[in-house]
């Protein structure tokens, strides 16, 4: 499926969203292959079970084994026999900060995966494309860091109260007072933690004879949240715009359901970029139809806030659009600021019911003041404020990272999924044999990715997902893609079936954004 | 030959019977294998559950249809708008809206918040790695720091092992959904804190609350949990139960009894969550918590969950137990599979607050005779009940008598709070979320005891408080 959308003036720049069908013969195999696996999970259990080979599964303690047992022995059967066999490529522990560059502690294992010891070796200077680190703001010196070693010294590191309580420190005001000005609404509000934010946030604002309408892919924090809440909840189809639309028109004229009472708010949830696809909302078309339906937008810019727009300042930048348009917009510090936390941001009067009514003002310690400096400190960083232009840089050496990062992928002959636009980049591995051997081949070669598989993405469907960073050089990338080629090879991983012609190799393109007319 | 002959044989009967037959008799099978033909292919038919609308009515309900308003407006006036602003750390001296008040209110038990060596241990971690974590766990997000934190604290609260999470609030919230499903069963106590409640809430398990700290009336319940169990076996053996109570409680500063707890659980096959937030750092001869204030076997708790924002004195909380147990967090906890991890330096400041804890033992008696010293001061006000144990840090001070109102009886509270303030003690109601409570606990002012405070500020803060009663709700 291939999106370019001009959509009647909605759009200001064209909107190249694609995601190529899995080719018939690799889903065939891939399906092959889990049912290898799962064969050969249940013989492995069976002789577990008749003790011919040694359970190393932490097991209940003998005074409890007459309690109802904890977990059903089916729930673990993907965890015992699929995940634990190439369990190596997740949770990686580093040690230092995590860069473009990262040193990670050498582990192995000698019972398969079961148990890890580590070598006491560091590999160092691993090519990190799998850290949230869009705008290279984690580092470990510079004006930054030096703002929060001097406010570590003056505050410490704890809060020990919450915001309503004894935890409202001036700080925290003042960063607030920057996220409003920076997002272009009227107030804002700073949490600890970006799950919480949304799981914490979403039940105060809508209830029970609300209606939530949820994108299909959305991140479990607004999935809890929603749950929570004690709405209604509807799922459309990822970024489909006909599904959204249906969606409504049903709900506003059937209204709840049986009673037929009309409902009292309806909320559209949807994500600036979608962390797993790469993709980026519609967010023009959500608006429309948000404003023909009257009902209220709650966006989501984890990952897409530092990282879409001229200027850094999001998804709304990205399009063009108004920030007022959007009643909530949400966000994360933990990806693009290099610090820990949420925001949300809107009207006055949302913004003060949040603070007397949010779970996480009443009971959740605040922010810790270090952390809050790193943000202020960025925040000013990307808008020049600190008289410097390294934030405008350094958004530009991030778009113009995307993009050629992407171009030449599709050169090589991968499945990219997402929008050319979305630093999130996607790349199809299908196989579940695959994932750990694509893990592992990198790692060998000094480059540290991230790869997933089932339960966070459709069974068949198991990606390696690279986050570019503007810290990337252009080696870097190049050494990276040379890996990736070869690794590619090496593992048959090219599985496009349509090549793009390959550009000369020209130098970055400036006018990577051009003037949008306002 | 035979087979194919009765083929034959049935094959000439069946002609000759048709040309037998009366016409009549043709005729209605003709009409019936023509009405099964149409029936096989007919459309389905389609249960009339929408009414048919016009599109013209469907477009003027979509106009005439109007949403609430996305928020409430909020009063001016409402106690929670306007918080506290402190300028500068949060210490034992703090500046409470411009004016010098020693703290009353920051849970800062062990005065950890501004100890100079927690301070450069989290500077040198800033120093090598930065201030945030850049991604979760499972994604490069797993620092050595990490590591070395979970070991200390499963070292130091002797179980095999420990899983730290974020964010306090997160920690017991994502614990209880992990294990407890829908169809389980969760006797809780009725003043168990909002983290809890909404960790329940998220598990979509049966909740029954028990009476606070009625082990009587949780028996009662177990009781007719078995005689239900009894009617379906089967039910029986795959529900599991669950009994979640806190070490100290939050909102009424006593402590669960839990050698009763122990007995129950095994006489009734209960598994037990144990919530230390307040209880870790504070009880116990070396700080370990209610276990070893009471001396059990920790073996014989399934979790124990405490947030690092009390005691430690950092952000971020943990959940400690058995391998068998807490490995099953890293992937089904929410709250830790899908959020960063905790900041390293965050990560060393409590790794170094746990060394202070380790060799400084003497600090929890100091604190406890503090707080029996201020519990005995505080007794005898007119108008004001203390409500708390007398070895506990964090106590309430309600009203003897309520004047009517909820409303009231917070506002006559506030004026006791800034009457205090106004002399030098910065003191703070205790919040809560009124609609959202299950059991919503009457509104009190809190008192915190940290081991900073000396023994004259300790009766300077009681004899205050005596006055600020006199004078406001006489």
């Amino acid at each position: 499926i291939n999106h370019i959308v001009h959509n009647g003036g909605l759009y200001k720049r064209p909107f190249n969203e694609a995601f190529e069908e899995t080719p018939m013969l690799v889903a065939v195999l891939t399906y092959v292959g889990y049912g290898v696996l799962t064969l050969f999970g249940y013989l492995r259990d069976f002789m577990r079970q008749w003790k011919i080979e040694k359970c190393q599964n932490a097991t209940e303690r003998e005074e409890q084994k007459d309690f109802v047992p904890l977990y059903q022995d089916f729930e673990n059967f993907y965890n015992r026999n699929l995940y634990m066999r190439i369990r190596d490529s997740w949770n990686r522990p580093i040690c230092s900060v995590p860069g473009a560059k990262v040193d990670m502690m050498e582990r192995v294992s000698h019972d398969y995966n079961w148990t890890f010891t580590y070598t006491g070796r560091v590999i160092k200077d691993i090519i990190n494309m799998g850290s949230y680190n869009y705008l290279g703001f984690a580092q470990n010196a510079g004006p930054c860091q030096e703002a929060a070693a001097k406010v570590l010294s003056q505050y410490g590191a704890g809060v020990c109260s919450t915001r309503q309580e004894m935890g409202n420190l001036e700080k925290h005001e003042e960063l607030e007072k920057l996220v409003a000005r920076f997002l272009g609404v009227e107030s804002a509000m700073a949490y600890g933690m970006g799950f919480a934010t949304n799981s914490m946030n979403i039940p105060a604002l809508v209830g029970k004879g609300c209606l939530i309408l949820s994108d299909e892919l959305n991140h479990a924090s607004l999935v809890l949240g929603a749950r929570l809440s004690g709405a209604t909840i509807r799922i459309f189809k990822h970024n489909n715009m006909q599904s959204l639309e249906k969606l409504l028109k049903d709900a506003i004229v059937h209204g709840q359901p049986r009673t037929r009472r009309p409902w009292k708010k309806i909320l559209i949830l949807v994500e600036g970029i979608y962390s797993m696809e790469g993709s980026i909302v519609r967010l023009p078309e959500v608006i429309a139809l948000k404003k023909k339906y009257k009902s209220y937008l709650y966006l989501d810019e984890a990952h897409s806030i530092g990282a879409l727009g001229p200027s850094g300042r999001g998804v709304v930048e990205y399009f063009g659009l108004n920030p007022e348009d959007v009643d909530i917009m949400m966000g994360t510090f933990t990806k693009s600021f290099g610090a820990a936390g949420g925001y949300i941001g809107g009207k006055k009067e949302l913004i003060d019911y949040l603070r007397t009514n949010s779970h996480s003002a009443v009971y959740a310690t605040s922010m810790s003041p270090p952390v809050v400096e790193q943000i202020i400190t960025s925040v000013k960083c990307i808008m020049g404020e600190d008289g410097t232009t390294i934030g405008e840089a350094r958004v530009q050496q991030l778009a113009e990272n995307t993009r050629y990062f992407r171009r030449r992928l599709k050169e090589m002959g991968f499945i990219i999924y997402g929008n050319e636009d979305s630093p999130v980049v996607p790349l199809m591995l299908y196989m579940p044999a695959k994932i750990g051997a694509f893990g592992r081949e990198m790692l060998k070669r000094n480059i540290g990715v991230v790869v997933v598989g089932f339960p966070a993405t459709p069974i068949i469907e198991s990606r390696a997902r690279f986050c570019l960073s503007a810290a990337h050089t252009k080696e870097m990338l190049d050494t990276a893609l040379k890996e990736i080629n070869e690794v590619g090879d090496l593992l048959q991983l090219k599985y496009s079936r349509r090549r793009l012609v390959p550009l000369l190799d020209r130098p970055f393109d400036e006018t990577t954004y051009e003037e949008t007319e306002d | 030959a035979a087979g194919a002959g009765g083929q034959q044989w049935v094959l000439v009967e069946m002609v000759q019977a048709f040309y037998e037959a009366p016409a009549y008799h043709l005729i209605l099978e003709g009409i019936l294998i023509l009405w099964i033909i149409r029936l096989l292919f007919s459309k389905t038919y389609k249960l009339q559950e929408r009414s048919d609308l016009t599109l013209k009515e469907k477009e003027e309900l979509i106009e005439e249809w109007q949403p609430e308003p996305l928020v409430p407006p909020v009063p001016k006036d409402h106690p929670a708008l306007n918080y506290n602003i402190v300028s500068g750390p949060p210490t034992h001296i703090v500046t409470v809206n411009g004016k010098e008040c020693i703290n009353f209110a920051s849970f800062n038990f062990l005065g950890l918040l501004d100890n100079e060596k927690v301070k450069s241990a989290a500077q040198a971690s800033l120093k090598k790695y930065g201030v945030g974590t850049c991604g979760p766990r499972g994604f490069y997000g797993t620092f050595d720091v990490h590591l070395e934190l979970e070991e200390r604290l499963a070292k130091f609260m002797r179980t095999e092992e420990a899983i730290i999470y974020s964010y306090g609030f997160a920690t017991i919230a994502s614990a209880i959904p992990a294990y407890s499903k829908r169809g389980d069963i969760v006797f809780v106590d009725e003043a168990a804190c909002f983290a809890i409640q909404k960790g329940l809430q998220a598990s979509r398990s049966n909740i029954k609350l028990f009476k606070h700290n009625d082990m009587a009336d949780l028996e009662q319940l177990l009781k007719e949990q078995e005689t239900e169990d009894q009617k379906n076996p089967r039910k029986a053996r795959v529900t599991r139960r669950f009994i979640v109570v806190e070490g100290l409680y939050m909102n009424t500063g006593d402590i669960c009894p839990l050698p009763e707890l122990i007995k129950l659980k095994y006489k009734y096959k209960v598994r037990i969550f144990l919530e230390e937030s307040l209880s870790f750092g504070v009880l116990g001869e070396h700080g370990r918590g209610i276990t070893e204030h009471f001396g059990i076997n920790i073996d014989d708790i399934d979790l124990i969950s405490a947030n690092m924002e009390n005691s430690l004195a950092s952000i971020g909380g943990f959940c400690c137990g058995r391998s068998f147990i807490i490995d099953h967090q890293r992937l089904s906890g929410q709250g830790y599979c899908f959020s960063a991890s905790l900041p390293p330096l965050l990560a060393a400041a409590a790794i170094e607050a746990l060394n202070i804890m380790e060799d400084n033992p003497d600090i929890f008696q100091t604190l406890r005779a503090k707080c029996e010293r201020i519990h005995k001061a505080l007794q005898g006000i007119s108008g004001l009940k203390v409500v708390g144990e007398s070895f506990s840090p964090a106590l309430h001070l309600q009203l003897e008598e309520s004047c009517g109102s909820r409303e009231n009886d917070v506002k006559l509270l506030k004026r006791v709070v800034d009457y205090c303030m106004n002399s030098g003690i910065a003191l703070t109601q205790a919040r809560y979320l009124e609609k959202e409570e299950k059991c919503l606990p009457p509104p009190s002012i809190r008192v915190v005891i940290t081991v900073e405070q000396t023994e004259q500020e300790l009766d300077k803060a009681a004899a205050l408080l005596k006055e600020a009663a006199q004078s406001v709700l006489n």
